[in-house]
Formats: structure tokens, C-alpha cells, sequence
């Protein structure tokens, strides 16, 4: 049975330096208080694993909490670069980063993998192209036909940490619309947090929605807003304003450490930031 | 009859929205792919399935989404699919007629660079990566390509392969094993670049009006091919350009009210 906690006590019990961590949401629920949480506790060393590290990763991998990357696209999407991940690849700065670099279809197959309990998954990828010169993928061949194809390592995370709407108060989640790889990087894990934006009494059927049963989730904490720039379909829209407003926010080291202090470090939790962020917003409006 | 006044990047978003045939399945890159994929949608191919590597089928954004997972596009798409059934189930399983990728690199044989300029270990800029492109342009029946057309993107050897077109040549594709035909056009500001049918390699075939091949060459970081009848592409239309025109994203139109 999933306990339910605060978002703090959460990433204290179940985040160490040194873990393999994958923060997953696919442009939708993407868990940005959980990323605060673990930049103000001061996690060091993680292994960070996502599809498409966009501003939260660059904001974890400014604030040296990473020591490697394992991902398929990083980008701020529609606005440009990741200037915190270009910093690190580029200038090893604040620390070098290290990368595994996939395409987004052979990290699907390897979070598959993992969530099946399989050692590796199998797709038609990788082929052609320079990417198994730079990474951990192999090739295997078909029992039955001898065809020769792409294997990837399953991805095993010791946490993985999703956003989903509700949780109702014995620590079933429910989550909908855009789904990504929440579930497979939730079943792949050892550990797992969902953050929600809300604790009701009983979940209502969705349609097209991914239910995480309370037996299948380690840890549930509240976090109202808690994916914001990122959205949470029926609660708020994605900020597209603000993911423009960081390429400029993030594109100086001083500028992007002023910013993480004011609305990160120096806030608590996640209500905090939003009143911090909405005074940011009026004063420069 | 007067002809209406428009840029090269409008052009190019017409001649992409073009090459998309009413009722093709469709897997949309993000960035000038999804507007031409919005332009062809909203003028000559409404029935055009649009599918987006968010897992959305079927969306019909009412606005030009930013990113590729939009809450937008779930909200008009026909259902929406986990990533690793989007990319296994949809993709792999050869559902998708034409992929449409963007890319900062092509070269003679329509491979693409997403990932480096410079070298993958030291690079002097790190660019966003494959993503979904590399198994779209494996996978999907044929790609099309949009990019501005310059010598720094149109360059004799690319410094990464991410996305693979016709690899080193004829017979590349077939060895690997893919299963869909490869680029069967690159669509830039100046004109439409399409494969020899013998060696692969990327011919020009259409200027847009007003562009001269020489031009063409000139923006080329290779010794072009060029057809024995480059045809001239018609200018957009009034319509065409009122459409593209009325393709914004959101906040776009937040801020003109």
C-alpha cells in the first residue's frame, strides 16, 4: 500500500545521492515540485533518466544534482536549447555530465522492458545510424525468423517519480490524457512517488485514463500545481509563456542561479513557489 | 490578376503543406512540420491524420500547438496511446504513411543531424537529439524533410548521423532492414530536392518562384544535382496564405488579443 506524505518526507525516505532516478511525463504532468524537492534537499550524483529532459532536468542538471544523463531528446520544446544542459555538455559546467543518449522509441522499448521484468527490450531502431558508436545497445538475432534487431538494456530506476491528477485516501492514483511512460517508469522501479493535484475520496472513471494501484506505488504526496510549467489536463493549462520566458532566465549562469534561489531554494514547497512565481510574474508585467 | 506578397518561409510552409495528400496518416514532428501538417489540414487535406509522438491519434488542434504534447492535441485528438505504444504498435507496426522531420544537417543522401555540430564528445553545440526521428524515417512508408537551405545545413558530411535517408547510397536501406521507402523529398525556403531514382542522391526539382538554381547551388555545401527540367513551384495562393496566416499557437494570439 502506497503511504501517503508530504512531498519533502518522501524524497528524504526514498531519494539517495547516487540513485538512478527518472522523473518521467511526457510535455504533460511533468513532476516539477518533486525536481524542486530533490534541488533543495541537495541530492547529489543522480543518474537521471527521461525521454525528453526539458526544463526540469535543466534545472536539476544547473544546480549540479546530476552526474549523468540517460534521455532521447532534450530541448525546451517550440523555444530552443536546454542552455543548463548545453552548459554542462558543452563547458562541464556546473560539473561534466555524462551521457547515454537513445532515440525515443528504444527508450520506450527499454522502459517496457524494465516494467515486464525482462532484461532488454527488442525494436527495429538504432540501425544506420552513429548512435551505437556513442551507447549501450546491442543487437539481437530473431529464434524464429534470424532477423537482426535492436536491443536496449531495460531501464530499472531505484525511484521513479510521475505527476498524476488524483489519488484517492488509500494511495490509488489515477492519472489521464497524455500518458507517456508514466506507468512503465512507475512498474519498472524498485521505489516509486506520485505527486497528485489532488486527494479525493473515490476516483471517478475516465476515459482514457492510467490507473497505478495503492499495492504498485511506494509513497503519495499532494502537490496542488505541482507540475506547473507543465500542465495537468482538467486542472490548468501548460505555461507556454513561461517556457519562452526560460531560454532567456536560463541562458546566464548568474541570471539562471538568481532565479532557482529566488523561486526554489528559498521557498518551501510548492505553494510557495507559485506565490513567488506570481510575484515575479506582476512585478516584471 | 495580382499576386499576393508573401517570404520564403511561407513559401516553404506551402510547398511542405503540398506534399501531403487528403486522408495520409501522418507522424508530425514539432516545429515547421506541424504547421505545414496544420496548413494541409486546414486547406486541400482535412481528412490528413495527424499523429503526434505524444501518443495523440488523430488531433485537430484548433491552434498550433508548441510543443508536441499540447493539451490541445489530446483534447481533439481521435484517442491517445502511451509513448511505447505509439512508436511499437503504431510506427513499427507500419501504420504511418509519411513522416515529417525537421533536422539541423542533411546531406546528399537526405541523412539527418539532430544531435552535434562538432564532435559527439566535445561538440561545440549540443542540439537537442534524435527523439522520435530516427525510427520515424525507418519506419514510416516515406519522409519528407523541411529545413532552411544554407551550406551550414546543407553540408558534403554531416557531423553525427541520427536520422539514417539513404545512408551511403543505393541498396543502404534495403541491407538495413527498413521498411519504408526513405526521404522522398526535402522541402526548403528555395526550392524541393527529391531522390534520383538510380543513386539516391538529392536532385534539385522545383525552384520557387523567383529563385534561380544557381541560387540553389550557392546555398549547397555540395556539388548539387540538378534537374534537366527544374520546374518553377506555384506562389502561394491568397487562400494558402490566409490560412497559414491564421496558424498560431496560443499565446500568439494572447498577445495580438
Amino acid at each position: 500500500m502506497a503511504k501517503i506524505v508530504t512531498l519533502r518526507d518522501a524524497v528524504t525516505e526514498l531519494v539517495s545521492d547516487g540513485d538512478v532516478v527518472a522523473l518521467e511525463g511526457f510535455t504533460h504532468l511533468i513532476p516539477h515540485a518533486a525536481g524542486h524537492e530533490l534541488i533543495r534537499q541537495g541530492r547529489r550524483d543522480l543518474t537521471l533518466v527521461r525521454l525528453t529532459p526539458d526544463v526540469v532536468y535543466d534545472q536539476l542538471i544547473g544546480m549540479g544534482c546530476a552526474a549523468r544523463l540517460v534521455f532521447s531528446w532534450g530541448g525546451n520544446p517550440g523555444v530552443g536549447s536546454l542552455h543548463r544542459l548545453r552548459d554542462a555538455v558543452e563547458h562541464e559546467w556546473p560539473r561534466p555530465l555524462e551521457l547515454e543518449e537513445h532515440s525515443h522509441a528504444g527508450m520506450a522499448a527499454a522502459y517496457a522492458a524494465g516494467a515486464a521484468n525482462l532484461p532488454f527490450g527488442v525494436l527495429r531502431g538504432y540501425t544506420g545510424t552513429d548512435l551505437p558508436a556513442h551507447t549501450t545497445v546491442s543487437t539481437v538475432d530473431c529464434p524464429f525468423t534470424g532477423e537482426r534487431l535492436a536491443a536496449v538494456r531495460a531501464i530499472r530506476p531505484d525511484v521513479s517519480i510521475v505527476h498524476a491528477q488524483q489519488a484517492d485516501r488509500r494511495g490509488n492514483v489515477q492519472l489521464w490524457g497524455i500518458s507517456g511512460v508514466q506507468k512503465e517508469a512507475v512498474l519498472a522501479a524498485s521505489r516509486s512517488i506520485v505527486t497528485v493535484e489532488e486527494i479525493v475520496d473515490e476516483l471517478t472513471p475516465r476515459p482514457m485514463s492510467v490507473t497505478l494501484p495503492s499495492w504498485a506505488v511506494t509513497a503519495v504526496a499532494a502537490a496542488p500545481w505541482g507540475a506547473h510549467p507543465s500542465y495537468a489536463h482538467s486542472y490548468y493549462d501548460r505555461d507556454n509563456a513561461f517556457y519562452v520566458r526560460w531560454d532567456a532566465i536560463s541562458r546566464d549562469r548568474d541570471s539562471f542561479q538568481e532565479w532557482m534561489r529566488r523561486h526554489v531554494l528559498e521557498t518551501a514547497d510548492v505553494e510557495e513557489y507559485r506565490s513567488r512565481l506570481l510575484e515575479t510574474e506582476a512585478s516584471t508585467a | 490578376m495580382s499576386t499576393p506578397a508573401y517570404d520564403s518561409s511561407e513559401m516553404m510552409a506551402v510547398a511542405a503543406a503540398r506534399r501531403l495528400a487528403d486522408g495520409a496518416v501522418c507522424f508530425v514532428g514539432i516545429g515547421l512540420p506541424s504547421k505545414a501538417a496544420n496548413l494541409a489540414r486546414a486547406t486541400h487535406a482535412p481528412n490528413c491524420v495527424l499523429i503526434y509522438e505524444s501518443g495523440t491519434i488523430g488531433a485537430k488542434p484548433r491552434h498550433l500547438p508548441l510543443s508536441i504534447g499540447d493539451g490541445e492535441l489530446a483534447e481533439t485528438a481521435d484517442t491517445v496511446v502511451s509513448v511505447p505504444e505509439i512508436f511499437s504498435y503504431w510506427l513499427q507496426g507500419g501504420r504511418i504513411d509519411v513522416g515529417f522531420l525537421g533536422a539541423a544537417q542533411v546531406d546528399r543522401y537526405g541523412n539527418l543531424n539532430s544531435t552535434v555540430i562538432g564532435p559527439y564528445e566535445h561538440p561545440r553545440v549540443r542540439l537537442p537529439g534524435g527523439g522520435g526521428a530516427p525510427e520515424i524515417a525507418a519506419s514510416c512508408k516515406e519522409t519528407l524533410v523541411m529545413l532552411s537551405h544554407s551550406p551550414r545545413t546543407f553540408v558534403e558530411k554531416l557531423d553525427f548521423r541520427t536520422t539514417v535517408g539513404y545512408g551511403d547510397g543505393p541498396g543502404t536501406r534495403e541491407q538495413l532492414g527498413m521498411a519504408g521507402r526513405g526521404v522522398t523529398a526535402v522541402i526548403t525556403d528555395l526550392g524541393i530536392l527529391e531522390p534520383d531514382s538510380e543513386t539516391c542522391e538529392l536532385t534539385l526539382t522545383r525552384v520557387h518562384p523567383g529563385v534561380e538554381p544557381e541560387r540553389v547551388q550557392e546555398a549547397t555545401g555540395w556539388q548539387l544535382r540538378i534537374a534537366a527540367d527544374v520546374e518553377v513551384g506555384d506562389a502561394p495562393t491568397e487562400a494558402e496564405l490566409e490560412a497559414l496566416r491564421a496558424l498560431k499557437t496560443v499565446d500568439e494570439i494572447g498577445v495580438t488579443g
